[in-house]
C-alpha cells in the first residue's frame, strides 16, 4: 500500500469504496452445469424409457419394405418402424429388425400377426390404396396368447378378419374349394354377415376345412342344425310354379359366396358353439334336405352280379330311402375253405329315418329322444329274425340300374346281423330279379334236355291205357247206380225224419223253458249244432250224388279246400 | 523477472470502472470494491472468471449431447413424418449436388460449437497453468471465439425459419424438435462462457497474485 501511494502517476486518484465481501468457497455458477446435466440425464432417461422392444419379423420378401422408413401400424396407428433388413442365414427369408413403441410391449405375444399391407386389387374389393402414395407398411394384429415372443413370421396374406372383431369362427368341411377364396362373403337371408377366413387341405387330402367368420350380431343365427351351402352362381330351375331363379347377390355370382340357414323346425335351437364343424353342401336344396344325422355303415355281401349298382344308389325300405351305397368292391369270403369271391357293398344307413319309419322313437325309448345302440341292435335283430333281408332290385329294367332294397323274405334261411365285424354285416339274399333270370335260364335248359320223342311214345301208350281204364270206370259206375243209390236215398229219408222229430221235441222243450235259462241256451246251441250236422250231411249227399267215386277213393285233391 | 515485466493497472494497484471509466486505486482491505462515482463494482480481474468459464463450458458440453442426439426438425408429409437430428440432416444433404451445403451445416452446427468448447478449454487450462507461451496467439483465439459466437446460431435460425414458413397443413408441415432447444442452449452457454473469461488473465504471470499480496 505504501508502495502504491508512493507512485507518482496517480497521486490524486480516488480510493475505491470497500464493502464487506460475502464469500463462499464454491461459486454458485456450478449450479448451471448441474442443472444442464440433470436436464440432459432426465431426457436421456425419458428416451430410454420411450424405447420399446426390438423384435424380428421374418418376411418371404422385402419387396416394398425400407429400413428406417417402413412403419408397423396397428389399426392405422404407428407402433413401430423397421430399423434394418437383412437376409436370413438360410437365404430363404428376409429378417427385419423392428423397433416397436413401448406401448406395444404387451402386444408381442404368441398369436400376434404381422403382414405387409400394399395395394391389393381382388374381385372382392380394392384395399390398401393409401399405400400407393405412402409405400407399404406392416399391418399388425394382436394375438390372444400370453407368452411374450420376440421373433415373428409375417403372414403371406393379410388376415381377413380383425383379431378383435366380435363374432365367431366356424369350420366347414367341403369336398372341394369351389370358387371360394379368402374374404368370400357369407350370406344369411341375402345379408352379408361374414366371410371366409382361411381354408386348408385336410392332411389326408380328401377334403378341405374352411374357416369362416360370422360377425357378432349374426353369429347367434348359426345353430347346431344350421346348413351351409355354396351360394355362388345362378340357380335356375323350371318347376310346376314356373321359372325360378335363385341367387344371393351380384357379388356372389361373380366371386362366389356361402350362405347358411337353419331348417324351420330347429330355428329356436341354441346358437352353435364357436369352432363347430358343419358340412358344406353344394346347393341349398341338398343342404336343406332332412338331416342325415348319425349315418351308420353296414356291409352287405352279394353273391349275384352288382352290375348297375352305382355309388350313391339308394337303399330303400318299403320304398322309402333309408340309406345309400357308399362303395362297391370285391371281397373274398374267408370263412369257407375254398375262398369264394363275392361283392361287398358298403351302405350308409340313416337309422334315424329308418326308426322313424318303423316306430315312434318316443315309444321305443320310453320318452327320451336318444336311441342307444343297444336299442337299435335289438330292434334290427328283431326285424332280421322276421325275415328282413337286403336284396338287389332293379331300379329300371331299361338301364339296368340296381338299388338295395330291404324286404321281408319269409322263407329266407336263418341269419343274424354280425355286430362283431366292423362295420356290421347285414344279411342279404339273392335278388328277386336276378333270381328270376337264373330260374328262367335253368328251366329253359331243362326243357331243352327233355326227351320229347320218348315222351311222345309213352304218351301214346298211356292214352291207350287210359281208354281202357275209362271203360272199366264206366262199368263200375253203372253197377253203383244199380246197387248203392237206392240204399243211400232211404238213409237220407230216415235222417230227415229223425231231424223233424228232434225239431218238434226241441220246440216243445223251448216252450217249457224260460227264454234266459241256461238250458234254453244250451238247447239253442245244440240245435245249431244239429242244424250244422244236417247241413254237412246235405252237402255230403250232394257231393256223393255228383262224385260217387268218392266213396272208394276219398275226396279228390283238386277240390280240396 | 519482475523487473522485465511491464507495469499493469493491477500491478499498480489501480482499476478502471467498467461503467463510467473512472480510474481508481484499489484499497488493500479485503472486500468488494465499488466505484466512488457511479457505484459500479470494480474488478482488477473478473471475479471467479476461470471457475465460471469452466462451469459454463461444461454446461455447454452437457447440452451438446442431447442437441446432437435429439431431432431438430420433424417434417410431416403425406408420405409420413420424418424426424432428423443435425447429423442426419448433414447425411441427407450429402449428395452430389448439395454437398457444399452439407459442409456448411456440418461446420456451422457440429464443428464450430465443439471447436469453441475445445478452444475455451485450451485457454482456461493454459491460464490455470500460468503458461506464458504464445500469448499473442491465445489472445487472437479469444477474439475469434468472441466474434464467432454470434454466428453459430445458423442451425437455430434455419430451423425457426423453416418451421415458420412451411406450414401447409395438412399437406406438409415442419415441427421443431427438442434438439434445437438444446442446440441454442449450447450456443448461448458457450457465448456466456467466453464472456466470463477474462483475457487479461492470459498476460498475468503465475507468481502474480491478486493485489495486496505482492
Amino acid at each position: 500500500m505504501t508502495e502504491r501511494e508512493a507512485e507518482p502517476q496517480a497521486p490524486e486518484l480516488p480510493l475505491a469504496e470497500v464493502t464487506a465481501r460475502k464469500r463462499s468457497r464454491l461459486s454458485a455458477v456450478w449450479i448451471i452445469p448441474i442443472i444442464a446435466a440433470v436436464l440432459g440425464g432426465w431426457i436421456a432417461v425419458q428416451k430410454l424409457l420411450a424405447e420399446g422392444p426390438t423384435i424380428e419379423i421374418s418376411f418371404a420378401s422385402a419387396d416394398g419394405l425400407e429400413a428406417g422408413k417402413t412403419t408397423v401400424k396397428y389399426n392405422g396407428v404407428d407402433v413401430g418402424r423397421i430399423e434394418s433388413l437383412r437376409v436370413a442365414p438360410d437365404r430363404q427369408r428376409i429378417l427385419a429388425s423392428v423397433q416397436m413403441a413401448p406401448a406395444a410391449r404387451d402386444w408381442l405375444v404368441d398369436g400376434t400377426a404381422f403382414w405387409v399391407v400394399s395395394a391389393r386389387i381382388a374381385a372382392g374389393g380394392v384395399s390398401g390404396l393409401g399405400t400407393l402414395l405412402s409405400g407399404s407398411y406392416i399391418g399388425m394384429q394382436i394375438g390372444t396368447g400370453s407368452e411374450r415372443v420376440r421373433s415373428f413370421t409375417a403372414l403371406a396374406v393379410p388376415p381377413v378378419v380383425a383379431a378383435n372383431a366380435p363374432g365367431r369362427y366356424f369350420r366347414l368341411t367341403a369336398a372341394n374349394l369351389g370358387s371360394l377364396d379368402f374374404g368370400t362373403p357369407i350370406y344369411f337371408r341375402r345379408l352379408q354377415v361374414g366371410q371366409v377366413a382361411s381354408y386348408r387341405l385336410d392332411d389326408d387330402g380328401r377334403g378341405l376345412t374352411i374357416r369362416v367368420f360370422v360377425n357378432a350380431p349374426y353369429d347367434r343365427y348359426v345353430k347346431n342344425e344350421t346348413r351351409f351351402w355354396q351360394a355362388s352362381g345362378l340357380d335356375v330351375s323350371l318347376n310346376a310354379d314356373g321359372l325360378d331363379v335363385r341367387t344371393e347377390s351380384l357379388t356372389s355370382i361373380l366371386i362366389g359366396g356361402l350362405a347358411f340357414d337353419t331348417p324351420a323346425d330347429n330355428a329356436d335351437a341354441e346358437p352353435a358353439a364357436a369352432d363347430t364343424t358343419f358340412e358344406l353342401f353344394d346347393d341349398q336344396v341338398s343342404a336343406m334336405k332332412a338331416p342325415e344325422r348319425g349315418s351308420i355303415r353296414y356291409v352287405l355281401h352279394f353273391d349275384d352280379s352288382v352290375r348297375g349298382l352305382a355309388v350313391g344308389a339308394p337303399m330303400t325300405f318299403l320304398g322309402m330311402p333309408v340309406g345309400e351305397v357308399v362303395s362297391v368292391r370285391l371281397d373274398a369270403d374267408r370263412r369257407k375253405k375254398d375262398v369264394s369271391v363275392r361283392a361287398r357293398v358298403l351302405v350308409a344307413a340313416y337309422p334315424q329315418r329308418f326308426l322313424d319309419v318303423l316306430a315312434d322313437p318316443q315309444v321305443l325309448t320310453g320318452g327320451s329322444k336318444a336311441i342307444t345302440p343297444a336299442m337299435r341292435h335289438a330292434l334290427l335283430d328283431g326285424l332280421v329274425a322276421r325275415g328282413l333281408r337286403a336284396q338287389l332290385q332293379p331300379g329300371s329294367l331299361l338301364t339296368g340300374q340296381l338299388y338295395v332294397a330291404l324286404t321281408y323274405v319269409p322263407q329266407a334261411p336263418k341269419a343274424t346281423i354280425d355286430w362283431h365285424s366292423d362295420p356290421p354285416v347285414f344279411p342279404s339274399v339273392k335278388g328277386s330279379f336276378t333270381d328270376i333270370e337264373a330260374r328262367l335260364t335253368s328251366i329253359l335248359a331243362k326243357v331243352e334236355a327233355l326227351p320229347f320223342e320218348a315222351i311222345g311214345r309213352d304218351l301214346q301208350q298211356s292214352l291207350a291205357t287210359l281208354a281202357k281204364t275209362l271203360q272199366d270206370v264206366d262199368a263200375l259206375v253203372k253197377r253203383w247206380d244199380g246197387e248203392l243209390t237206392p240204399e243211400l236215398a232211404s238213409t237220407v229219408a230216415e235222417t230227415r225224419r229223425t231231424l223233424a222229430a228232434a225239431e218238434r221235441t226241441f220246440a216243445g222243450a223251448g216252450k217249457a223253458v224260460a227264454p234266459d235259462s241256461p238250458l234254453l241256451a244250451e238247447l239253442q246251441a245244440t240245435v245249431v249244432e244239429v242244424r250244422r250236422a244236417a247241413q254237412s250231411i246235405r252237402v255230403l249227399a250232394d257231393y256223393l250224388e255228383r262224385h260217387p267215386e268218392a266213396l272208394l277213393r276219398g275226396k279228390s285233391e283238386e277240390t280240396q279246400e | 523477472m519482475s523487473t522485465a515485466e511491464p507495469a499493469s493497472a493491477r500491478s499498480l494497484g489501480l482499476a478502471g470502472c467498467e461503467a463510467c471509466g473512472l480510474v481508481v486505486r484499489l484499497p488493500a482491505a479485503d472486500g468488494m470494491d465499488h466505484c466512488p462515482r457511479c457505484g459500479e463494482r470494480l474488478h482488477s480481474r473478473r471475479p471467479a472468471s476461470i471457475e465460471r468459464s469452466w462451469a459454463l463450458a461444461i454446461t455447454a458440453l452437457v447440452l451438446y449431447i442431447p442437441a446432437n442426439l435429439l431431432p431438430v426438425m420433424t417434417t410431416n408429409t403425406p408420405l409420413g413424418a420424418v424426424s432428423d437430428t443435425i447429423m442426419q440432416g448433414v447425411v441427407e444433404l450429402w449428395s452430389p449436388t448439395s454437398w457444399p451445403l452439407a459442409i456448411v451445416v456440418f461446420v456451422a452446427s457440429v464443428t464450430i460449437p465443439l471447436g469453441k468448447l475445445i478452444a475455451l478449454a485450451y485457454l482456461l487450462l493454459t491460464v490455470q497453468r500460468g503458461s506464458v507461451q504464445s500469448n499473442g496467439q491465445r489472445v487472437r483465439l479469444y477474439r475469434l471465439l468472441k466474434f464467432i459466437g454470434r454466428w453459430s446460431m445458423l442451425d437455430v435460425f434455419v430451423d425457426t425459419f423453416v418451421v415458420a414458413l412451411i406450414q401447409l397443413r395438412p399437406l406438409m408441415w415442419v415441427e421443431p424438435g427438442a434438439g434445437v432447444i438444446f442446440f441454442a442452449g449450447v450456443v448461448v452457454v458457450t457465448m456466456l462462457a467466453v464472456n466470463s473469461f477474462d483475457p487479461r488473465l492470459i498476460w498475468d504471470l503465475p507468481h502474480q497474485e491478486r493485489h495486496g499480496h505482492d
